[in-house]
C-alpha cells in the first residue's frame, strides 16, 4: 500500500476518534504527551536544554559572543533565533535550504521570545552603539513526533532560562553572569479535528488536521504570541476558549522551565 | 515590537480618542480595489489600502512547477509575497527573507481552505503578491487583493477573504493599523476571515495582549473584515455586473 493510501486512512481513523472524544494514543483532547526537560544538555553551549514531548525531541543551545548593536537600537542586544528541521529527524525532511515549516517554527519561537521581553535586551549591551552582546538560539528538531513549535520554544526558554553570559571568556567583564531572564513564555499548540479541538498534536494528528493554532502566554496574564498555520479555520469563540486551555498548559510548563526537571 | 531603545514615540492615542491620522479606534484606511488591473495573468487586483499599494496576480490552474509538488487529489495553491525594494523607507534587499516566506506559506494555507482544489487535481493554482508602497497591514493588503484576483480568475472558492490587523496602540484596541501604530504600539494582530462562516483563516499576533483585550480584538477585527468584505464584492461588481441597458440590448 502506498504511503498516501496509509496516510488517507490514518487521517480518516483519526478524525472518526476525535468524533468520539477520543485519540490514537489514548488521550484526552486536553492532555500533553509526557513533557520533560533536560537542561545543560551541551556544556560546549552557553545553555542548552533537551526538551520532549513525546516522542519529539528538539535540542536548543544558546551562544553569546561580542558584537555590534544595530543602528536603530544602539542600546540594546542582538537575539537571534533559528530552527533547522534537520533531515535526520524525518523522513519527511529532505537537505538543504530551509523549506517554509522550518521557517515558520524559527519565526513563531522568535516572535514569543521577542513579545514576551524575556530577556531584558538592553542589558546585553555594553557599550551603547558599539558593543553589545548577540544572543544565538539555535534549535535542532532531533526526532520529529509533531508539535515542533511548542518543543522548540520550550527547548529555547529552557535554554535561555539557564545559560551564562560568558564574559571572562571574551574579555568583558572579570566573571562570567547568568543570563537574567524577565518572562516565560510558553507556546501551546492545538489542532482542529473535525469539531474537537485537541492539544498537542502529534505527527499523524498534524497531518490530519483542519487546522493548526498556537497560542503563546506569559506569566503575567499576557498572550504574546499567535499563529494560526495550515489548511483550516477557527472561529474566534475556538480562539478564546484555546487561549484559555493555553494559559493552563502554559502555567504547568513554566513551572517545569523553573524547576529545571521533567 | 521593534521599538527596544527607541527615541520619540509619537502621541498614537489623543485625550479625544483619536489617532495619529485623526481616525477613530474602530475606522478603516480608506481602501480602493481595482479587479483586472493586469492584462496578462488570469486573475488580477490592486488595492490602494491607506498609504499601502499591492498587486496581485493569479495564474492558474495550470502545470505545477515543480513537478514534484504535483497532487493527485486536488490543486496545489502556491503564493509569493514580495516586497519591493523600493517599497520602505530603507531600502530592502531583493529577494526572499524569511518574513516572506512565511507570510506566503500562511496566505497560501488560508487560500486553501477556501479554494475548491479539488476540481483540479494535478495542476498549480499561483498566486504573486507584489507590495509596491508599504505602510503597515500588507499581508492583509496582498490578502485581499490575492481573493479579488482569484475571483477575476474564475477559480471557484467558498467565499472571498477579507482581512484587516487589529492592534493595540497608546492602551486601545485599534483597527487597522498604520506604520506609526505598528511600529511603537504594543500589539498587531493579523487575521483573515471567511464571512459566510465566521471562521478565521488567518491569524497571527505579535506583542502583549490580556484575553479581554483579544476578545475586544477578535471582535472589532470579524467587524472590520466585513467592512472590507463589502468593498471587495463593489470591485468585482464593478468590473463585472452589466448595465440593465446592455443587457436587455
Amino acid at each position: 500500500m502506498s504511503d498516501e493510501v496509509t496516510a488517507e486512512i490514518l487521517t480518516t481513523h483519526i478524525l472518526d476518534l476525535a468524533g468520539q472524544g477520543k485519540r490514537l494514543d489514548g488521550r484526552g483532547t486536553d492532555d500533553y504527551r509526557k513533557v520533560s526537560i533536560e537542561p545543560g544538555f551541551v556544556v560546549t553551549a552557553d545553555g542548552s536544554a533537551l526538551v520532549r514531548i513525546g516522542d519529539t525531541a528538539v535540542l536548543a543551545g544558546i551562544k553569546l559572543e561580542p558584537g555590534k548593536p544595530f543602528a536603530d537600537t544602539p542600546n540594546a542586544g542582538v537575539l537571534t533565533t533559528n530552527a533547522e528541521l534537520i533531515p535526520l529527524s524525518s523522513p519527511t525532511f529532505e537537505p538543504g535550504p530551509p523549506q517554509p515549516g522550518a521557517i515558520e517554527v524559527s519565526r513563531v519561537v522568535d516572535r514569543a521570545i521577542r513579545a514576551a521581553e524575556t530577556i531584558d535586551l538592553t542589558r546585553l549591551c555594553v557599550t551603547p552603539g558599539e558593543k553589545s552582546w548577540v544572543c544565538y538560539v539555535d534549535i535542532h528538531v532531533l526526532d520529529h513526533g509533531g508539535n515542533l513549535i511548542d518543543a522548540a520554544l520550550l527547548a529555547g526558554v529552557a535554554a535561555l532560562t539557564h545559560a551564562t553570559v560568558p564574559a571572562k571568556r571574551f574579555e568583558v567583564g572579570d566573571a562570567d553572569y547568568p543570563l537574567e531572564v524577565l518572562h516565560t513564555p510558553v507556546e501551546c499548540t492545538f489542532v482542529r479535528l473535525g469539531e474537537a479541538i485537541v492539544v498537542d498534536p502529534t505527527f499523524d494528528e498534524e497531518r490530519a488536521c483542519q487546522g493548526r493554532l498556537t497560542v503563546a502566554t506569559d506569566e503575567t496574564g499576557r498572550i504574546v504570541a499567535m499563529q494560526k498555520g495550515l489548511v483550516g479555520a477557527f472561529s474566534p469563540d475556538d480562539v478564546k476558549s484555546t487561549v484559555e486551555r493555553a494559559f493552563q498548559h502554559g502555567d504547568r510548563m513554566r513551572a517545569m522551565i523553573r524547576g529545571g526537571a521533567g | 515590537m521593534g521599538s527596544v531603545g527607541a527615541k520619540d514615540v509619537p502621541v498614537l492615542l489623543s485625550p479625544e480618542g483619536l489617532r495619529i491620522d485623526g481616525r477613530r479606534v474602530n475606522e478603516l484606511r480608506p481602501i480602493k480595489i481595482t479587479a483586472g488591473a493586469l492584462k496578462h495573468a488570469d486573475g488580477s487586483a490592486f488595492v490602494e489600502w491607506g498609504a499601502n499599494k499591492v498587486m496581485a496576480a493569479v495564474y492558474g490552474p495550470r502545470e505545477v512547477h515543480p513537478r514534484h509538488l504535483q497532487q493527485n487529489t486536488k490543486a496545489v495553491i502556491q503564493c509569493k509575497y514580495n516586497m519591493a525594494a523600493f517599497s520602505v523607507d530603507e531600502r530592502k534587499r531583493p529577494g526572499l527573507d524569511r518574513r516572506s516566506q512565511e507570510i506566503s506559506k500562511v496566505i497560501a494555507e488560508a487560500f486553501d481552505s477556501v479554494v475548491f482544489a479539488e476540481e483540479f487535481p494535478r495542476t498549480s493554482i499561483d498566486i504573486y503578491i507584489e507590495v509596491l508602497q508599504a505602510n503597515a497591514g500588507t499581508r492583509c493588503a496582498g490578502l485581499v487583493a490575492a481573493s479579488v484576483a482569484l475571483a477575476d480568475a474564475g477559480i471557484p472558492m467558498a467565499d472571498l477573504l477579507p482581512a484587516v490587523a487589529v492592534g493595540k496602540a497608546g492602551g486601545a484596541i485599534i483597527l487597522d493599523l498604520k506604520k506609526e501604530e505598528d511600529n511603537f504600539g504594543e500589539a498587531d494582530l493579523p487575521m483573515a476571515l471567511v464571512p459566510q462562516s465566521g471562521r478565521l483563516v488567518l491569524l497571527q499576533m505579535e506583542g502583549h495582549m490580556t484575553r479581554e483585550e483579544l476578545a475586544t480584538a477578535l471582535d472589532l477585527g470579524v467587524q472590520g473584515c466585513r467592512g472590507i468584505y463589502e468593498v471587495m464584492k463593489q470591485a468585482l461588481r464593478d468590473r463585472y455586473a452589466v448595465a440593465p441597458a446592455e443587457a436587455s440590448a
